[in-house]
């Protein structure tokens, strides 16, 4: 988030959430922003369900998933056409004005009604709105990254905020609200096959010499591949032993199927986990790790804030530290890592990742910071953090107006698979579940899968809200528990992503063409009542 | 502005409440209904104080300062008001402290004990009320119940569902929770945030009766689901994590979700967890226990045979983006040092 969450939902005019439903995947944010609708802060809601906050907002976008590019760039071409654009800000902070002004052109009100299925009207009025107030947010998730088309998605909603000036002050921003609790960090962290920590690029010479001076060892100079890419890698050969590191990707990837065959292709799978998962069913080796009320260390938030985590149990058995278990296998293959406390680690990041140069632990426990966190950049162990970012200048100087034309999703409904289907979270459960699973309550309320379809293609189908269902892709078939109602659009279903017997056997793996992000949102299925035949079957 | 309390000058900005300028000048008023920013109902009177000047006392939650105010916050007439505040309270409330789970962490109990009242003394008597099981997490007693409003005020604008109500039966105030039949149903999301702000033992988190105050630490951390990154105590009782509390946060300001508290320590010393190094057996595929020395040794000669064979590009290593930064931190060392490899890379994607 270039904002916090305390600014933009305490000092803000309107709020554009797009394709974020954090009410349930954001529980406590989404109090805040109920708070800030009380307060009187206006919403505009786009999203293609009527999430519980789209009954509070002033406008809901009801968009056909996979258009947000289209429908960010229609609301610039009104916005333009009504010259309420900050013409101070781009000519002052930011260039290449006149490509997205050519870009937008032809994105009138009435094309991008039709291209999202939405009232021309209402977005009229949402982009007046938007550009109008004098301090608003925009509030994203992975409604807008999980496309085919999510990078260029998050360009258009940059472009949107910078058009009208919306950066670089409390209540504005651009705001990806990050799913993970440590999502923020693990690419802060370089867990990234280009990057090191801080985002340093492994092909800038300078920083290779400084990693490989402070690691005392020559590095590989290739970039590596992205995860995602490396499952097809697997089944050639290419790549052969693999460490994941308490990830479920059998539970959580798209296209469940195909990574269930790309794993076992491995010469050597080791995998560190909590519990014996779907993934860690098919290692070779198994190293018991810690939760994180067994360690200490930090966690990165949405915020960019660097926050404590902290030791509170030990459990019996055999369990180490992870970090202990990298070292070692560090030690065994040759290179002479020593063993660091979490704190000496985090002193390593500070000394090599710029931005975290100010962050220590002794700081984070100190009476100055007060439990507070540190949000990076903070350089300097005299730096007070960095709650908003772009303030008076972006980080590359100018801010560039990227523009990007608005393309269908990879797989769109036919005749074979009539509805479209999107995944999400819901509240009671955090992705694949290994640990909300083991609260008793929590399966009490939400222990099963389930889809919801709209009353029209129920009736269609002759389907009943709470009878089971056949669904089934080009890539996998289930059974689920129909909730009707007209909470999505006609022709379109949602499902929970959490459950093992759940939505992604469905879905697809085209991926984001520059940044990899599976296309969890939208694939092509069709619904089948189940007969006395088929009950049996599935 | 200028005031006086108990004769001490203070200076307050205009508007603050004579309750703020108090605690801003580190002294106590009691309270039991107050909570800042969200319930201000006044109905407790155990703010009560008096002003110079004033035939009547007044209450500190409610009153703003005003330029030259003499005011006491202990003398003889507000102490009297207040012990006489709490036999009220204490009129309709079951107190039998030994067996109550809040025994320790009750704010009606330690305000009782700051004014020497013993609350057994003053307390209703009648047959506590079996309550019985529907909500998963929470229950609700209404013999314990005080009337102060701040779980009705919680769920409204802190939690914004709305899912606790005022009611009346005959000429009595009562609290509608959505913790009895038909909880299925209702607005509530289970985020506890009511329980954590009820004075007494009325709302409860049922895991609550498993311990009580005196015997846990608690231990202050992040939550370990979502990115909003609430923070929160862990309550320990002998070695193991028995309930999470909310902590005043900079994005949480003291509010959980049902994820964070109550989905986020069961799994700690689950019996699932695995707690040995466990190597696959090739002939039968089952995984058998193994020495952390064996484990380590066959990873390590597996990984360096693939390095030295094929490259490091033959080699992979996800980091978790649930776990914490260095321990992301040494995995993508280890990729990049040890595997000689770049192919690091964690599920921000996935
Ligand atoms: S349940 Fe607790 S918070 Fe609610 S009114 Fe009763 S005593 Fe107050
Ligand atoms: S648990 Fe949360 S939602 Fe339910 S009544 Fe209490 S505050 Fe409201
Ligand atoms: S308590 Fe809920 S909202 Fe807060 S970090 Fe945990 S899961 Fe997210």
């Amino acid at each position: 988030m270039t904002n916090t969450i305390r600014d933009i939902t305490t000092e803000s005019d309107v709020i554009l959430l797009i394709g974020s439903n954090p009410e349930e995947a954001h529980p406590v944010l989404g109090m805040q922003l109920r708070q800030a609708v009380e307060r009187g802060a206006k919403l505009i809601v786009a999203d293609p369900r009527d999430i519980d906050l789209a009954a509070r907002a002033n406008i809901h976008l009801k968009l056909r998933p996979g258009t947000n590019v289209a429908f960010a760039n229609g609301m610039m071409h009104i916005i333009l056409a009504e010259g309420l654009e900050d013409r101070a800000f781009i000519e002052n902070r930011t260039e290449n004005f006149e490509a997205l002004r050519e870009m937008v052109k032809d994105y009138t009100p009435e094309r991008t009604a039709a291209i999202c299925g939405i009232d021309p009207i209402r977005l009229i009025e949402a982009a007046r709105l938007y550009a109008t107030a004098e301090r608003a947010p925009i509030l994203y998730c992975l409604g807008v990254t999980e496309h085919s088309t999510g990078t260029e998605g998050v360009m258009s909603l940059s472009n949107l905020a910078m058009l009208c000036g919306k950066l670089g002050r409390p209540g504005c921003g651009v705001n990806p609200i990050r799913g993970q609790n440590n999502v923020q960090g693990a690419c802060d962290m370089g867990a990234d096959p280009e990057k090191f920590p801080g985002y340093q690029k492994l092909t800038d010479p300078a920083v290779m010499e400084k990693f490989e001076k402070a690691w005392g060892k020559t590095l590989n100079h290739t970039p590596g591949i992205k995860a995602t890419d490396c499952f097809p890698k697997m089944q050639t050969g290419e790549i052969k032993g693999l460490l994941i590191f308490g990830e479920d990707p059998v539970r959580t990837d798209p296209n469940t199927a195909h990574v269930i065959k790309s794993l076992p292709s491995l010469d050597f799978l080791v995998v560190d986990e909590l519990f014996l998962t779907e993934t860690a069913k098919l290692a070779d080796v198994i190293l018991p790790g810690r939760s994180y009320a067994e360690k200490e260390g930090t966690f990165s938030n949405t915020e960019r804030r660097v926050q404590r985590v902290r030791k509170a149990v030990e459990i019996a058995g055999e369990t180490r530290p992870d970090t202990w278990i990298f070292t070692e296998i560090m030690r065994r293959m040759g290179y002479a890592q020593p063993h660091l406390t979490p704190a000496q680690i985090m002193e390593e990041i500070s000394s090599l990742t710029p931005s975290f140069g100010g962050i220590s632990h002794a700081r984070l426990d100190s009476e100055e910071v007060g439990g507070r966190g540190l949000q990076w950049p903070c350089p300097a162990p005299d730096h007070p953090g960095t709650p908003i970012l772009h303030v008076g200048k972006f980080a590359r100087g100018l801010g560039y107006f990227r523009p990007a034309a608005y393309k269908p999703s990879t797989e769109l409904p036919d005749e074979a698979y009539p509805l479209l289907l999107m995944t999400g979270r819901i509240l009671y459960h955090y992705n694949a579940c290994a640990m909300t699973d083991k609260t008793e309550g929590i399966c009490e309320i939400a222990g099963g899968s389930f889809i919801e379809m709209h009353t029209k293609d129920a009736a269609r189908l002759h389907v009943e809200d709470g009878e089971m269902v056949a669904i089934s892709s080009r890539r996998g078939r289930i059974t689920a528990q129909a909730r009707v109602s007209e909470k999505t659009r006609e022709g379109e279903c949602w499902m929970p992503f959490h459950y093992m017997d759940g939505a992604n056997w469905l879905t697809i793996d085209a991926l984001d063409s520059i940044s990899s992000t599976p296309e969890y949102k939208v694939c092509a299925i069709r619904v089948e009542k189940l007969t006395e035949e088929t009950k049996h079957n599935v | 502005m200028v005031q006086f309390i108990n004769g001490t000058e203070i200076f307050t900005e205009e508007g603050t409440t004579v309750l703020k300028a108090a605690r801003n000048a580190g002294i106590h008023i009691p309270t039991l209904c107050y909570l800042e920013g969200i319930n201000d109902v006044a109905s407790c009177r155990l703010c009560v104080v008096e002003a110079e000047g004033e035939d009547a006392l007044l209450t500190a939650c409610s009153t703003p300062v005003r330029e030259g105010m003499e005011i006491h916050t202990d003398s003889p007439r507000v102490i009297s008001a207040r012990r006489a505040a709490l036999k009220l309270i204490l009129a309709s409330h079951e107190a039998n402290c030994f067996i109550c789970p809040k025994n320790g962490d009750c704010e009606l109990q330690a305000v009782c004990r700051e004014y020497g009242i013993e609350p057994e003394q003053y307390g209703r008597k009648s047959a506590p009320e079996k309550t019985r099981r529907f909500h998963p997490f929470l229950t609700y007693r209404p013999e314990l119940c005080i009337h102060c409003e701040r779980c009705v005020s919680t769920c409204e604008k802190a939690t914004g569902r709305k899912a606790i109500g005022r009611g009346r039966a005959g000429l009595a105030a009562i609290i509608e929770t959505p913790f009895g039949e038909g909880w299925d149903t209702s607005l509530c999301e289970s985020c506890g945030n009511c329980a954590q702000n009820c004075p007494t033992g009325a709302i409860i988190e049922r895991r609550r009766t498993k311990y009580r105050a005196w015997e846990v630490t608690k231990v202050r951390t992040t939550c370990p689901h979502c990115a909003v990154g609430c923070q929160m105590n862990l309550v320990v009782k002998d070695g193991r994590v028995v309930d999470v509390e909310g902590a005043d946060g900079p994005s949480n300001r003291g509010l959980l979700c049902v994820k964070g508290r109550s989905g986020s320590f069961d799994f700690i010393d689950s019996p699932e967890r695995i707690r040995t190094p466990l190597i696959k057996n090739p002939e039968t595929g089952a995984f058998e226990p193994a020495d952390w020395d064996t484990a380590l040794d066959l990873v390590a000669e597996k990984f360096t045979a693939i390095r030295n064979t094929y490259g490091g590009e033959a080699l992979a290593g996800f980091a978790c983006s649930r776990s914490t930064n260095e321990d992301i931190y040494m995995l993508q060392k280890m990729v990049r040092t040890a595997f000689n490899s770049n192919n690091t890379d964690n599920c921000a994607r996935v």
